[in-house]
């Protein structure tokens, strides 16, 4: 982020405070001014549809109120309190942090495993499987999520004629139908992930492993001693980001089960939507909004002070 | 371990690898192949008890049932989004992406600290209070069918799916990461050259970006065009639904006719499956550069 100034500045703390050496003070305005018109088309849109409906949200979730705030009533801590005590939004929250638990490490350790294996594969080998792990992100959840649920349909299904497991309603039953959303939620999330992890592992100083190959380390060895820590980085990355989308595991569910079979499936996300768009309780629904938020904060506030003390 | 029982060892070991990653090729291409297959089998083949890898009597029977709802129109919504999200992302992302990295000037560290932090929200929160804000702001509706102008709110239009796409700062981040690339020193020659501000980004800059625009655009593209909860929040009536809504709505209304949502999945996907292929290169190259320091 430092810029290339004349004098480099020898520590971190001072970087920020050479940003402008060696310039005038009207050349600093000339630049700050010319950096702001260059910055004003892209602020423009996110000030207007990211911070102010981020603002709005925290605002709103104070209030008792329909669509449009004219109608909206004072409601103070009211809904964040109504929220703890709601069975349905309690439930939701377990399920929830339930696919996040279960998806984010196996779409980590997996992606890593598909990665491994192909980086060093030759070139046209190593695209066609990186295409084609990504190819449910591309194809979009709707188109998956459509056919998933005629492969699970208990009595035109693929997997019951398969199996042999005639009329069993995949997605009607409690006990099955969450593990079918985390498995879709599964094919559609590792396609990114395996991309940084080849791009990533291709990034790997090749000098060290091969000094540590010639001292007789094993694979597994050189895979956890040099390589391990080098994609460090990356790997925080994808843990943060597939936390973020399973948390916001939403289409899936709208598509597949409702949020049944007796919210057995409700999560986080569909019931802030079911709140907002069927019951129009807009106050409520951002202050899950707010909770959510806060909530996604957190695990990846953990993920990166165990991915800290793991390197260090 | 002798030599040689190592080396059949990760003989084995790379045999298993490969069968494994085959097996799971299948499983992941499977979907889609069900998609386009299923599109073109009759409704006796589908509820059919065994089933029929390949359709053995194809029909177009699901295509001509597809194209009697406004299906080209979703299709056109769609494809009209995705490009003006896309266009709009490119050229505000570009020039603030390139500001942030090469400009010196006051508050930078705090824009740029708001963008990184903007960029760990949950993206889909906000969607419920831009609703609530599309619905406030006036905006031209325009009926196709015979051109027609009314006044109403933004809400149920396009631009309520463009606008929030163009403001996430995904790209500015993005174009970020690739001007930090740009050698000063050009930029430096350029002003001693007496080139302008404008002058200098088209003429230098820009060119010397569009690795990185060509990774945005298609990014950009493919994320708009299957972003379903922004759209189902958005696009109300039949006429604005872009081409995922009107499957998923189709799903709802007629849940067990297969063959026509396949048909509808199959004209969904085949379009983005398409267009990410051909620019498998840029985009791949994309993902990694916006990780890098991420």
């Amino acid at each position: 982020m430092a810029q290339n100034s004349a004098a480099p500045a020898p520590a971190k703390k001072k970087q920020r405070k050479s940003q402008f050496a060696g310039m005038s003070k009207a050349l600093v305005r000339r630049e700050t001014i010319s950096a702001y018109l260059f910055l004003l088309p892209s602020l423009i849109f996110f000030v207007g549809f990211v911070v102010i409906p981020m603002c709005m949200c925290l605002v709103y979730s104070f209030f008792d109120m329909g669509i449009n705030f004219s109608s909206a009533t004072f409601a103070g801590l009211d809904n964040y309190v109504e929220m703890f005590q709601d069975p349905v939004f309690i439930k939701g929250f377990w399920n929830t942090v339930l696919i996040v638990v279960v998806a984010v490490p196996t779409v980590t350790a997996f992606s890593l495993w598909v990665s491994s294996a192909i980086y060093q594969m030759n070139s046209k080998v190593r695209s066609f499987f990186r295409c084609v792990f990504y190819l449910p992100v591309v194809t979009g959840t709707v188109a998956v999520t459509v056919v998933w649920k005629w492969m699970f349909d208990p009595y035109n299904g693929l997997l019951n004629q398969l199996f042999g497991t005639k009329g069993y309603d995949w997605l009607g039953d409690a006990k099955t139908a969450i593990w079918c959303i985390i498995m879709i939620l599964f094919t559609t999330s590792i396609g990114q992930p395996i991309v940084l992890y080849v791009a990533a592992l291709g990034n790997v100083d090749t000098s060290l492993i091969e000094a540590a190959q010639v001292d007789g380390a094993t694979k597994l060895q050189v895979f956890w001693k040099i390589k391990w820590p080098q994609i460090m980085p990356t790997t925080l990355y994808i843990l943060v980001i597939t936390t973020i989308n399973s948390f916001q595991c939403f289409a899936l569910i709208q598509l597949l089960t409702r949020g049944g079979p007796s919210h057995a499936t409700d999560t986080i996300m569909y019931y802030i939507f079911d709140m907002a768009y069927r019951l129009q309780r807009f106050g409520y629904a951002n202050a899950m909004g707010v909770v959510l938020a806060i909530i996604i904060a957190i695990f990846s506030a953990i993920q990166f002070k165990i991915a800290k003390t793991d390197t260090e | 371990m002798t030599s040689k029982a190592m080396r059949n060892q990760s003989l084995g070991y790379k045999i298993f690898v490969i069968v494994i990653l085959t097996l799971l090729a299948i499983f992941f291409i499977f979907p889609l192949y069900w998609i386009i297959t299923g599109s073109f089998k009759d409704n006796a083949t589908i509820i059919a008890q065994t089933p029929q890898w390949f359709p053995l009597n194809p029909t177009l029977d699901n295509y001509v049932k597809l194209f009697k709802e406004p299906a080209l129109r979703w299709l056109i919504n769609t494809v009209g989004m995705a490009v003006g999200a896309m266009i709009l992302t490119c050229i505000t992302a570009a020039l603030a992406g390139y500001a942030l990295a090469k400009k010196r000037f006051y508050g930078k560290a705090i824009l740029f600290t708001i963008i990184i932090c903007a960029m760990a929200l949950p993206k889909q929160v906000i969607v419920i209070p831009l609703l609530q804000e599309m619905s406030q702001i006036p905006w031209i509706h325009i009926d196709f069918s015979d051109f027609t102008t009314e006044m109403a709110t933004m809400h149920d239009t396009i631009m309520a799916v463009i606008l929030p796409t163009v403001g996430w700062p995904f790209g500015v981040f993005l174009m970020k990461q690739f001007s930090e690339t740009i050698p000063t020193e050009i930029l430096e020659a350029a002003r001693v050259d007496g080139a302008g501000e404008l002058k200098t980004f088209f003429s230098i800059v820009f060119p010397m970006l569009k690795p990185g625009v060509g990774a945005l655009a298609i990014f950009t593209f493919v994320n708009s065009w299957n972003d379903y909860f922004l759209q189902l929040i958005m696009l109300n009536s039949r006429d604005e639904w872009t081409i995922s809504l009107g499957i998923a709505r189709l799903q709802g209304e007629m849940s067990s006719d297969f063959g026509l949502i396949m048909a509808g999945a199959t004209l969904a996907a085949i379009p983005i499956v398409a267009i990410f292929i051909a620019f498998q290169k840029y985009f791949t190259q994309g993902i990694a550069m916006g990780a890098v320091k991420g």
